[in-house]
């Protein structure tokens, strides 16, 4: 069980949530944990949200974009208080994770309330001091739409693409396969793609067809339910 | 219908195994792909989780939580190896 600490608007649709557990043993970055809400009834639902924390501290970061027609998070979203509880379970996941041990080459690509995990990373690599080069290609409607915008611009080198609307009125549009091309690392690179199962599908294909070997893209793919 | 990755079933899993399986590298009954299960293509519409070959689409496996029961059928994979 966790505590919720403090909460704070990130997007007009989502917001992130800073939760003490006091048994937690840490997490690497890109690790996720399960959130169960029991309802009156004892109707009961779980849904994996990303860590934007990681290292030692027994203090995570959560952050939660609202589902229309979401069971979890719409409670997380808009009703969800400090010093509320929360059921939860983790850290879990040791595939799609990044440790400043490793010096190669990474390339981030976000769509969305993707960029959670990618966020822990790009924390990481700041935190530990690597010189591995590190980017991220951040996919996201319009420039209020993005997750710790503030942060973002100081934790190294970051490109947006926005698909509804740009800050300075220019095209906004999906990403295409010249777009990914132009804005990201070239092979070899490690590569972690993470939002909407068919944006990563796009992506990663995409990828492929660009050379990266399909063993260096990991993928997380979030459904929607 | 939608579908996530093997990510998803670190959680599940972990009620039935010590070590993380999605690092767990499964080899494909059907088609003889070996990938690590955070690759497979994971439906967690219905009541429990079933998780397909990337690469040819069969099931792997599918796991069902049932009030106080647990139900892993493990029928599309063959081989299942954890590094230590």
């Amino acid at each position: 069980m966790g505590t919720v600490t403090s909460v704070r608007p990130e997007t007009p649709t989502g917001r992130s949530i800073v939760i003490d557990v006091p048994q937690w043993p840490g997490n690497i970055a890109g690790q996720h944990v399960d959130v169960r809400l029991t309802a009156p009834d004892g109707y009961q639902a779980s849904r994996s949200y990303s860590l934007a924390s990681w290292g030692p501290e027994p203090r995570l970061q959560l952050a939660v974009d609202r589902l229309p027609d979401g069971e979890v998070s719409p409670y997380l979203v808009d009703d969800i208080q400090p010093g509320d509880m929360l059921e939860m379970r983790g850290p879990l996941g040791g595939w799609f994770v990044w440790t400043p041990d490793l010096t190669g080459p990474v390339q981030l690509i976000a769509g969305g309330s993707g960029v959670v995990p990618l966020v822990a990373m790009l924390r990481s690599h700041a935190t530990s001091g690597s010189t591995a080069p590190m980017q991220l290609l951040y996919s996201v409607r319009t420039p209020e739409d993005r997750f710790f915008a503030d942060e973002l611009d100081g934790l190294g080198d970051v490109t947006y693409r926005y698909t509804r609307r740009t800050p300075d009125g220019s095209p906004a549009g999906r990403i295409t396969k010249d777009a990914l091309a132009a804005a990201t690392l070239p092979a070899p690179a490690a590569v972690f793609v993470c939002g909407p199962t068919g944006f990563v599908e796009s992506v990663a294909t995409w990828l492929v067809e660009l050379g990266h070997d399909p063993a260096a893209v990991k993928t997380e793919r979030f459904g929607g339910k | 219908m939608s579908h996530v990755d093997g990510n998803a079933l670190a959680g599940p899993l972990s009620e039935l195994f010590r070590d993380d399986m999605t690092t767990a590298t499964g080899r494909c009954a059907h088609c003889g792909d070996v990938s690590v299960l955070a690759e497979s293509l994971v439906y967690d519409a219905a009541p429990g989780w079933c998780a397909r070959c990337h690469v040819c689409g069969d099931v792997l496996l599918t796991f069902v939580r049932a009030g106080d029961r647990l139900r892993l059928d493990l029928r599309g994979l063959t081989a299942v190896e954890v590094t230590l």
